[in-house]
């Protein structure tokens, strides 16, 4: 990227002022490497989102942001209602309500490495993942508008869990106002027997070793401790999600100049937040965010069922779950004002910090975990929520490292088959259908995470807690 | 009449953390089947695929933009709830009106080896045009 455009507020903000259909600045949070990194396309895709109507303050980009469609992966953006804001259907993303949810395990590394092969094979043929597979629960009408609006509450009433862990999820396992009318035949009928199913792409399920603490007394609260063991799950909606995605895109795209809005990028398909098709996109996102929550519900079931055959007396609590492409309506202080607010999240993590209203009481007094996903051969890592700056680009922080090469140029520079092997050698075992997606997913198609944390903690975005190493990685 | 140098080709273009598909062809139906192709493309090598079932799809769309959406989105859909993958198309399109059909086979995991999954068919890059050499070209980016 080309920084001379930009304006150095600190070394981890930049801010490109508005100029031409700019409504509001777009802020940047990165090191200057990072930035110096990014694809030129983040700044035009975070300019175009700057443009739109009733954008509040500014668009952000997060540290790990990279070029998506319509609103770059790691982009964040506020819109007023009252003030003719939109919502955006391009502004959550095909996966909406994907996500991390960390399971904690209580085991240690030197528990795990006598059945480590077996426990890696278990996962792989456990959690239905990868194009083709399906899960074994199929859901027909009235079930599905039971999961769409109790979200993973409902799956917890179905068996896949235990009460005390909706207190671990973001919204309590299910957020109120979705609209099983707004959402498609079509939608549904992927959906049908998707439901506990990892998906593919960057979607997996690791088990990781914590292998640094930078906090202690968060990451004892969160109950970390250095070699502990947890299972990190990364998936969304599915099929549901993705539909709903394809239905509003095209629908909100075509109404646009019915509805005044003139698209800087025809991915930016919006409608008005207080139009009729803001509100069925609103209650059909919000059916998908709760499926997302009853997937990740049910594939914490079949991982707690794997692990229960070879550590029976383990429970494997969930520390909590978070959600990366949403809109959330949320109240947030601008400009000394207290506001009602419609939040895109695409690629970015709600971050709330302590005391924040809306904190499960299990995270009030430190903020809410914040998971950042590694590659299958680089670290991840726990952050927590900043207090010192609660109104931090809406409360917000990156989601994971973020690609730097695209899959295509990934697949010229390595073969799956090698970096399962290279991998391996580091004690990490690699578990997918297909080596070609081993090949487009490999760690140096990534960016370097370590420096994405880094980022987001020196910038105030959230704060580090702890640093976690992949042992088992199953993909899609 | 469409010019007969032009071979009909599918093919791949990089985008981020997602997949740009591209038909080329001489006619903007050929580059609609190509297009499909490259879909398939992404996912798994096409000659693996046995033309064992055929699907029927029909779309109708504003232009012929929205009409590729619609016929690769159609395409992402029966590929997600029968669990098929396409080896073979054929498309003829009449004014935004598409008919198409697509052949290929219920997803074998361990011969397909599928490398992604395809969300649907997007926005960004979304292009069908006529160039100066008389070939019709239909792209769009997949996110996977």
């Amino acid at each position: 990227m080309d920084l001379s455009r930009l304006q150095r507020i600190s070394p981890t903000e930049w801010r490109l002022e508005p100029h031409d259909a700019m409504r509001v600045p777009a802020v940047l949070y990165a090191s200057e490497k990072l930035i110096a990194e990014m694809d030129d396309k983040v700044l035009e895709q975070i300019a175009n989102v700057a443009c739109l109507p009733g954008i509040v303050d500014a668009a952000y980009a997060m540290p790990d942001a990279h070029w998506g469609y319509g609103f770059p992966i790691g982009g964040v953006a506020a819109f007023d209602p009252d003030e003719g804001g939109i919502i955006s259907a391009g502004g959550v993303g095909f996966d909406i309500s994907c996500g991390v949810r960390t399971l904690l395990t209580g085991l240690k590394r030197a528990d795990l490495e006598p059945c480590k092969e077996e426990l890696a094979h278990s996962l792989s043929r456990t959690i239905p993942a990868g194009l083709g597979s399906t899960g074994r629960i199929v859901l027909d009408e009235i079930e599905m508008d039971r999961m769409l609006v109790g979200g993973a509450g409902w799956a917890v009433e179905q068996g896949y869990g235990r009460a005390e862990d909706l207190d671990h999820i973001e919204e309590g396992g299910r957020i109120s106002g979705a609209s099983t009318d707004a959402v498609s035949q079509r939608a549904r009928h992927r959906q049908r027997d998707e439901m506990g199913t990892l998906g593919s792409g960057n979607h997996y399920l690791e088990v990781q070793q914590v292998t640094a603490i930078s906090d202690n007394a968060v990451a004892t609260s969160f109950g970390l401790a250095p070699g502990d063991i947890v299972v990190s799950i990364h998936c969304g909606s599915r099929g549901l999600g993705h539909q709903i995605g394809t239905d509003f895109l095209r629908e909100m795209a075509l109404a646009a100049p019915a509805h005044g809005i003139t698209l800087p990028d025809l991915e930016l398909a919006c409608a008005p937040i207080r139009s009729e098709l803001g509100q069925r996109y609103l209650g059909a996102m919000r059916a998908g965010i709760n499926c997302a929550l009853a997937n990740r519900q049910i594939i914490t079931y079949l991982t707690r069922r794997v692990f229960a055959h070879f550590f029976p007396e383990i429970t494997l609590p969930v520390l909590f779950d978070v959600s990366h492409n949403t809109c959330k309506e949320e109240e947030h202080e601008v400009a000394g004002k207290r506001r009602r607010l419609f939040v895109h999240r695409k690629g970015a993590t709600r971050a709330f910090g302590a005391g924040r209203p809306g904190l499960p009481p299990a995270f009030a007094a430190t903020g809410q975990p914040v998971f950042i996903g590694g590659s299958m051969g680089t670290m991840s890592a726990i952050m927590v929520g900043a207090a010192e700056r609660p109104e931090h680009a809406f409360a917000s922080s990156c989601h994971g490292a973020g690609r730097q090469l695209s899959r295509h140029q990934a697949l010229r520079q390595w073969h799956g088959r090698q970096i399962v092997d290279e991998l391996r050698k580091r004690g990490i075992i690699i578990k997918s259908p297909s080596m070609r997606g081993v090949a487009e997913e490999a760690p140096g198609a990534y960016k370097d995470s370590a420096a994405v944390v880094e980022a987001a903690h020196l910038a105030g975005l959230s704060r580090k807690v702890a640093a976690l190493e992949p042992v088992i990685c199953i993909k899609g | 009449m469409a010019p007969a140098s032009i071979e009909p080709r599918a093919e791949l273009f990089a985008h981020g953390a997602d997949i740009g598909v591209r038909g080329v062809g001489p006619t903007c139906a050929a580059a609609f089947e190509q297009a499909a192709l490259a879909l398939t493309m992404a996912v798994t090598d096409p000659a693996r695929i046995a033309a064992q079932t055929q699907t029927a799809i029909t779309c109708e769309a504003p232009n012929d933009e929205f009409l590729l959406l619609d016929w690769l989105n159609a395409l992402i859909y029966e590929m997600a709830v029968r669990r098929l993958v396409f080896g073979r198309f054929a498309v003829a399109i009449d004014e935004h009106r598409l008919r198409g059909r697509a052949w290929g086979e219920p997803i074998d995991r361990a011969r397909h080896a599928p490398a992604v999954e395809p969300k649907g068919a997007t926005l960004t890059a979304l292009k069908v045009e006529l160039n100066d050499k008389g070939a019709w070209l239909a792209q769009c980016v997949v996110d996977v």
